[in-house]
């Protein structure tokens, strides 16, 4: 079993070194024909971006993705700033006509966004010439050598229980050596795939098969992020079902969690796509979905016919209705460890790091400081975005709609949720977006705290303050701080992942939807001991 | 104001010190030789296996002590000279007091055993004792096996310990089974059954004789009693039990038995001085409880009941209703009420048992054979509510009234299988009747 369970990730080593091998195969050329093509379909006005392109990468041998891609940037600035120095001159000679004239030669958009789609179209060598093998070396090579790491489990834990012998003397679990190359390489992926799409457009062919067996179009680095997201569900959604495998709440969470991402967030969207409908997530609810309300996506809504009226009516309904009655009676677990994707990668993938989350008190002041300044952020965002959509003003109060938007996708959208959410996994827990970040969680997190029937029962004096339930809470709640009062916790934060109440060996804590009378009960004495209590509340 | 000054800063002496921080502004120092912060002393296992480091197990943080205005001293107290109100250190500075609290916990028990002070022979109670045991038992090549003496809750917990780290252990048991005075048979032998599984070689009936060294001074073998086999070790946990931790009273005048001995108000025989927590000794037993409680919520309760004294609402401490828990490997166990075991039940108390076919559950509940009054609940692998089964106990119910509603007081985690069906149908067959299982109720589980 330990043969077996080495052997694995000795494979699942062999397969992530293929994976990051991968980037730095193939070579990257266009053909004249293909370029004339991108630049019609483009509708590019400049005179100058085709020669430039088709020097820098027509016909070439050996370019690799990182050359291409600073040849095709290249080209692109040198054609804007061809204009712009025009700009300049007819500025100096006051000729504004020209000046203006100038304008429509600009390209505006992100350039690494136009490397990817040349790179795309370029691309020869071992990953879009041998999917199916590359395909096999890296994703098959990981699935298998992760199962295998994962699978004798079954036998090597034991009985089932609670599993968390070694956690703390654990390099990788512990914020150890392997624990930071895990956060390397996570926060580059993550930097990858919001900045540099063009630089890992290998392994977006890894996945063309599928994405067009799926919605019939080419993969972006997006059904990559989508497809991988997934199979590190699912291939970490085992691990939990092992290590759980005495707790039948975990279990059905999983699933659960399991289910809606890969239905709703990854099959269902892509469907949608291949029959011309709008690419929506059913489950994604705003302000978690930022851009809801941005004026591409209503307008796009709008032009889907009834379908896109459908799912602009469903995601408000969602959002004022759904959620909070939910979370009314459920807590607001029923999202964010039932049906979230980002929950969802928090608890498969992050579940090996949730005892890694900071207890202190200074940590829950920084919380609520920015989860409800985020929440705040993108209310104010989409205030401006609907103003902008009903008025057709692009700036409200001096400030440009658009930039505000472009603000909030940066910084929340990709650094926080992507980059600091996950990369930071190893370091600083597993909820570290859902915990200092969403609003979406803010929100149903005022719901919960203010009018749920949702708690976690502390069962009377029976709390040891071993501090197993603050360790493993992954939102960083100290649960001891409560139970050893004889306290329930109502906590605006908590998630309702279950594992304070799997980790307790006293059976002390248990989640619950009950009345909501008494469901916060501070208490000044504990269960079993007979004080006069009335005596202690005359004192008062 | 005045200076209160606790020794010992574990649950007793630190719930004591914040209750009357809360009540009072009373000068507060808590001393202590083990550390400076407190910690939770039934989480140093936890450290040891590595689901926890020892910061993990600290309840509160180090700005806490003085924010609240307690003060903290590290020292050893060697005297104390009541007359004066004067606390003697061992590094013979002094601590005046105005009242004195005396929360020094329990240590292990020794009896006697040649060799019992050898290097690598320890107990499970201080800090020390882990530090120890990472010392001479950080991994399966350095401790190539261990003898654990003594089958307690202490034991079982040392054995699981151990086991985390693929240690060998060998468990003697001096009873024919394990925990047997106080778990009937039926859960006792589950245990058994349960230590074995988990590859721990259990002997029962089986006793120290002593322990050898080897040329260093430390641990090489154990000789049993009864057969007079050498096992070789090299840690051997010595986890017979506890007693108080009192031995720097002896000349104090403060009235000592096994424990210092207290009246209900906690007051020992010298005013102004109190006991709270595992060496304090009742004169006379609560109920049925024993004189001298080494139970983490007992004292605490202690704790709380002085503090209400020390601020001026004199109270006497009065325990309510038995209950405790503790995990045997990967079972729970939950108690409410008093169940004995066969051994040292009444006359007129008796069981009503039911285990589970396969999975590691069982309950026993106690009633009287008379009165059908429900006595207690032994509960294994089912988690139960605390606050029914105290109602229902301060209510006198009787075992038939227990089993009908006992769905509300069923405490697992949501979605698992629930057995009060099964419970009941046997109850029914044994006795003939025809309870019917009342529906969970919100309303009842919550009417208080």
């Amino acid at each position: 079993m330990k043969l077996i369970k080495q052997s694995g990730l000795v494979i699942f080593l062999i397969g992530l070194a293929f994976f990051i091998g991968t980037i730095f195969t193939g070579s990257f050329s266009l053909t004249p024909q293909e370029l004339d093509t991108f630049i019609i379909e483009k509708g590019y006005k400049s005179e100058v971006i085709k020669d430039e392109l088709s020097k820098a990468i027509v016909n070439k041998e050996n370019l690799n993705i990182f050359t291409f891609s600073s040849k095709v940037i290249t080209a692109f600035e040198t054609s804007n700033k061809h204009y712009d120095a025009l700009i300049a001159k007819y500025n100096t000679e006051k000729n504004w006509t020209k000046k203006g004239q100038q304008y429509q030669y600009k390209i505006s958009g992100k350039l690494r966004s136009k490397s990817f789609t040349l790179a795309k179209k370029a691309g020869k060598g071992f990953a879009p010439n041998n999917t199916a093998l590359a395909w096999f070396l890296t994703f098959g090579l990981g699935i298998i050598g992760a199962l295998l790491y994962i699978v004798p489990d079954v036998v090597l834990l034991g009985k089932p229980g609670i599993k968390n012998d070694g956690i703390f003397l654990n390099a990788a679990t512990n914020r150890g050596w392997i624990g930071w190359f895990a956060f390397i390489f996570l926060v580059t992926f993550y930097i990858l795939l919001y900045f540099y799409p063009d630089f890992i457009v290998n392994w977006v062919y890894l996945v063309d098969p599928i994405s067009k067996s799926i919605s019939r179009n080419p993969a972006s680095q997006w059904f990559l992020y989508g497809f991988l997201y997934c199979t590190v569900m699912t291939v970490m959604a085992v691990r939990m079902y092992i290590k759980y495998r005495n707790n039948k709440y975990q279990i059905l969470r999983t699933t659960s969690v399991l289910f809606f991402q890969i239905v709703f967030a990854f099959l269902i969207p892509e469907i949608l796509v291949r029959f011309d409908k709008p690419w929506y997530d059913f489950k994604n609810a705003f302000p978690l979905d930022y851009d809801f309300f941005f004026r591409w996506n209503l307008d796009e809504l709008l032009a889907s016919g009834t379908f896109g009226l459908f799912i602009l009516v469903w995601g408000v309904v969602l959002t004022i209705v759904v959620v909070p009655i939910m979370v009314y009676f459920f807590g607001k677990r029923w999202y964010c460890s039932w049906v979230c994707g980002c929950g969802g990668l928090a608890e498969t993938l992050g579940d090996p790091y949730r005892q890694l989350s900071s207890k202190t008190l200074l940590s829950w002041r920084v919380e609520r400081i920015i989860i409800h300044s985020v929440l705040i952020f993108v209310l104010v965002m989409t205030g401006f975005a609907l103003y902008t959509f009903f008025s057709g003003a692009n700036q409200v109060i001096g400030i440009k709609t658009q930039t505000i938007q472009d603000i909030y996708g940066f910084l929340i959208g990709s650094i926080f949720a992507g980059v600091i959410g996950t990369g930071f996994y190893p370091i600083f827990g597993n909820r570290v977006w859902c915990r200092f970040g969403c609003p979406l969680a803010a929100y149903l997190g005022f719901i919960q705290r203010f009018k749920s029937r949702f708690r976690i029962t502390t069962n009377g004096g029976q709390c040891i303050s071993c501090g197993n339930c603050s360790t493993y809470c992954e939102q960083g709640i100290d649960v001891r701080a409560y139970a050893q009062k004889g306290e329930n916790i109502v906590r605006s934060s908590c998630v309702g992942c279950g594992v304070c109440s799997a980790v307790c060996p006293r059976g002390v804590l248990k989640l619950e939807n009950g009345p909501e009378d008494g469901r916060i009960n501070p208490t000044e004495i504990l269960l079993g001991n007979d004080l006069d209590l009335m005596g202690l509340v005359n004192k008062k | 104001m005045e200076h209160i000054v606790i020794i010992g800063n574990g649950i007793s002496g630190v719930t004591a010190a914040r209750h009357i921080r809360k009540n009072s502004d009373h000068k507060i120092t808590l001393v202590s030789a083990e550390t400076k912060y407190f910690f939770s002393r039934t989480a140093l296992m936890y450290v040891y296996m590595g689901h926890l480091t020892f910061k993990h197990t600290q309840p509160y943080e180090n700005w806490f002590w003085d924010k609240n205005s307690i003060d903290l001293k590290e020292g050893f107290v060697n005297k104390i000279h009541t007359d004066e109100k004067k606390l003697e250190f061992k590094d013979s500075s002094s601590l005046s007091y105005d009242k004195l609290i005396i929360a020094t916990g329990s240590k292990p028990n020794k009896f006697g055993w040649p060799g019992q002070d050898l290097g690598g022979v320890m107990g499970m109670y201080h800090k020390q004792d882990l530090e120890n045991l990472e010392k001479h038992a950080p991994n399966k090549e350095v401790c190539k096996r261990a003898v654990i003496v003594g089958g307690g809750l202490i034991g079982i917990e040392l054995a699981e310990m151990l086991r985390s780290r693929k240690i060998p252990v060998t468990f003697l048991v001096r009873e024919a089974s394990f925990w047997n005075g106080v778990l009937p048979s039926q859960e006792s032998e589950m245990i058994n059954k349960h230590i074995k599984d988990h590859h721990i070689d259990l002997r029962l009936s089986t006793n120290l004789k002593e322990i050898k060294s080897d040329e260093n001074g430390n641990v090489k073998s154990i000789i049993i009693e009864e057969t007079g086999e050498e096992i070789f070790c090299n840690v051997v946990g010595l986890t017979a039990g506890v007693t108080p931790n009192i031995d720097f009273l002896k000349d104090s005048g403060i009235e000592l038995k096994r424990g210092v001995l207290v009246n209900r108000f906690l007051e020992t025989n010298i005013a102004d001085v109190y006991a709270i927590g595992d060496c304090a000794e009742q004169h006379e037993a609560i109920g049925q409880r024993r004189n001298i409680e080494a139970v983490w919520y007992t004292g605490r309760m202690m704790g709380e009941t002085l503090a209400q004294s020390i601020c001026g609402n004199k109270t006497a401490y009065k325990p309510g209703h038995w209950f405790n828990s503790a995990k045997f490997l990967d079972i729970e166990y939950q108690t409410y009420g008093w169940v004995f075991s066969e051994e040292s039940k009444q006359v007129n108390e008796t069981y009503f048992q039911w285990q589970h076919p396969k999975d590691n559950k069982c309950i026993t509940i106690s009633y009287d054979v008379n009165t059908r009054k429900f006595l207690g609940i032994n509960t294994f692998g089912i988690r139960m509510r605390h606050e029914i089964f105290d109602r229902w106990l301060t209510e006198n119910q009787s075992i038939e009234f227990v089993l009908e509603y006992l769905t509300d007081a069923n405490f697992d985690p949501e979605f698992y299988k629930l057995h009060e069906a099964e419970i009941l149908a046997k109850f029914n067959q044994e006795n003939n009747t025809n309870i019917q299982l009342k529906k969970k109720s919100w309303k009842r589980i919550f009417s208080f």
